[in-house]
């Protein structure tokens, strides 16, 4: 087995959440390599669904934003953003959501809206985009992001999209029939909710990685699970194909400077 | 009927100092060389709606156009911030930005509200979420049918909306195809309408009868400006200059290298300056 890193590792493990009969509304960024990795090896069949209306996307190279012409051309089909997010995600037909977040919560609450308070933040994030209506109407959710103090918090600022809430049945008791976020991938281990508190525990760590560490890297005091496995190193196949996807994007994200 | 015109002419009749001002086009076909139209044409004052407020809007907000914005995601997306905007709200430079802040789910039902001539929007939408406690615009409604509550927004219907298509006949039907967005909704939503095209040809000869097509009698205004979406793209014509987006990052980080970049390349050039971009795509 050749060295990997752990971001590496973290998108692998990512890529193994998702099944060849998922049909997975993808985020950008990591989730993007997560998913098209899954569908390069062991999910040939999945169907990538893009927010900007791409629905059955094979992208040769990750794409940079949502709607890179890349989806387009390699769609089964392309529909319009209102028809998205009505039809196909309000219409209960995602099974699965895959974002990232700029923070989260023991409740796998997600932040992407502001640092401080709303009104006069210290710092502005992008906001939701489609964040608040995919944590809820997503069969479930999977979250991947590299974990730290800074991203892993005692406290959000501001809830863009809701995990589990309060921890226990708060999704139940707001009318929600989905699962929210079944799984949370790091680069240091893997979270899932405690199936009745909701809150992240620990239940699988990386190669390497000691739990000193991960205790150190979290906002708040984490738990581990009874039975804590060991995840399993990335397979020469899968390694080969993250660096290959992403030697392709790299080749293709640079070329045309020119200003406007 | 849409009248066939020149870029300064379209703004200058259609863009009023303090409308309501969208420019749609969701990453594909972002109408730059209108929107810098307007920045030359100095307009100020006005209300932007865009669901994703990206480099196009960051250059509105850096050189103060705007008074403030409707929007669901504010970022250049897969490298960062969009530095005006986050100068703007968190420390007010050029002027202070109000904000009307939702989710894509709302601003998309909003659109499709504004086109259907309906007051507003619903939506199973925000739950458990923040922005209703900051946006006074996200409200509930109870179905008269089962008692259901659901989140309703107000519809959106800007005084003029701006877009980029592919091609226009020479009556002014106007073709978009590949990812259309919200575009549709936006034109026929709004009160006026400009759309810029790659080029003006003789049939427009959709590729299929359910090609999305504006008729004339539904758009304001129709100017040829080919390579007029760069650096986002134009389906079959030319790709997203990813590199732009991220050269992006550096020149707007810092308010005198921005400043410099909008003197050189907007207040100095004009619509032609965007032709060379418009090679068709191999």
């Amino acid at each position: 087995m050749s060295d990997f890193t752990p971001t590496e590792m973290m998108t692998i493990a990512a890529a193994r959440a998702l099944t060849n009969d998922d049909v997975c509304f993808v985020g950008i960024g990591a989730p993007s390599a997560a998913c098209n990795v899954a569908r390069l090896t062991h999910a040939p069949d999945i169907t990538l669904i893009y927010e900007s209306g791409t629905v059955g996307t094979k992208p040769d190279v990750l794409p940079l934003s949502i709607g890179d012409g890349e989806l387009c051309d390699t769609a089964l089909f392309t529909v319009s953003v209102p028809e998205m997010f009505r039809y196909w995600l309000q219409g209960g037909r995602i099974t699965t959501g895959f974002l990232g977040g700029a923070q989260i919560d023991r409740f796998a609450n997600l932040n992407t809206t502001v640092v401080g308070p709303y009104d006069h933040p210290k710092v502005r994030l992008p906001g939701g985009g489609g964040a608040p209506e995919i944590a809820s109407n997503c069969g479930q959710i999977f979250i991947t992001m590299a974990l730290s103090k800074r991203g892993f918090v005692d406290k959000l600022n501001f809830i863009t999209s809701m995990g589990h809430g309060e921890g226990g049945n708060h999704r139940e008791r707001l009318g929600m029939t989905t699962k929210g976020p079944t799984r949370v991938i790091t680069d240091l281990c893997i979270l899932e909710p405690d199936p009745v508190t909701k809150e992240l525990t620990v239940v699988s760590i990386h190669q390497g990685v000691t739990r000193a560490q991960i205790i150190e890297n979290c906002g708040w005091p984490i738990k581990f699970a009874n039975a804590v496995i060991d995840t399993p190193v990335p397979t020469e196949t899968e390694l080969t194909t993250l660096r290959d996807i992403n030697a392709r994007t790299k080749k293709a994200h640079q070329g045309n400077k020119e200003a406007a | 009927m849409a009248r066939l015109t020149s870029l300064a002419e379209a703004i200058s009749e259609n863009v009023h100092d303090g409308d309501t001002v969208a420019m749609e086009g969701f990453t594909h076909l972002i109408p730059y060389a209108a929107g810098h139209e307007v920045i030359r044409q100095g307009k100020k004052d006005l209300f932007l709606i865009r669901m994703t407020p990206d480099i196009l809007y960051d250059q509105l907000i850096g050189v103060g156009a705007a008074r403030g914005m409707k929007f669901s995601w504010g970022g250049n997306p897969g490298v960062g911030s969009l530095h005006r905007f986050r100068d703007a709200v968190e420390n007010q430079w050029p002027r202070p930005l109000e904000i009307e802040e939702h989710s894509h789910a709302a601003m998309a039902n909003a659109y499709e509200a504004g086109a259907a001539n309906l007051p507003f929007a619903m939506l199973r939408g925000y739950i458990g979420a923040d922005l209703p406690k900051v946006n006074p615009n996200i409200k509930q409604v109870t179905c008269p049918f089962t008692g259901e509550v659901l989140a309703a927004v107000p519809a959106i219907r800007p005084d003029v909306t701006i877009i980029h298509a592919l091609r226009a006949d020479r009556k002014g039907n106007v073709l978009l195809e590949g990812i259309v967005g919200v575009q549709k909704e936006a034109v026929l939503g709004a009160k006026r309408s400009i759309v810029t095209v790659e080029e003006i040809v003789d049939e427009l000869d959709p590729p299929s009868p359910n090609s999305v097509v504006l008729p004339s009698w539904a758009v304001t205004a129709v100017v040829e400006v080919p390579g007029g979406a760069f650096p986002s793209y134009a389906q079959g014509y030319y790709a997203r200059s990813n590199a732009f987006y991220i050269a992006w990052d550096e020149i707007a980080r810092d308010r005198d290298s921005f400043q410099a970049w909008i003197e050189e390349n907007v207040m100095k050039a004009g619509p032609e300056d965007f032709a060379r971009h418009a090679k068709k795509a191999a």
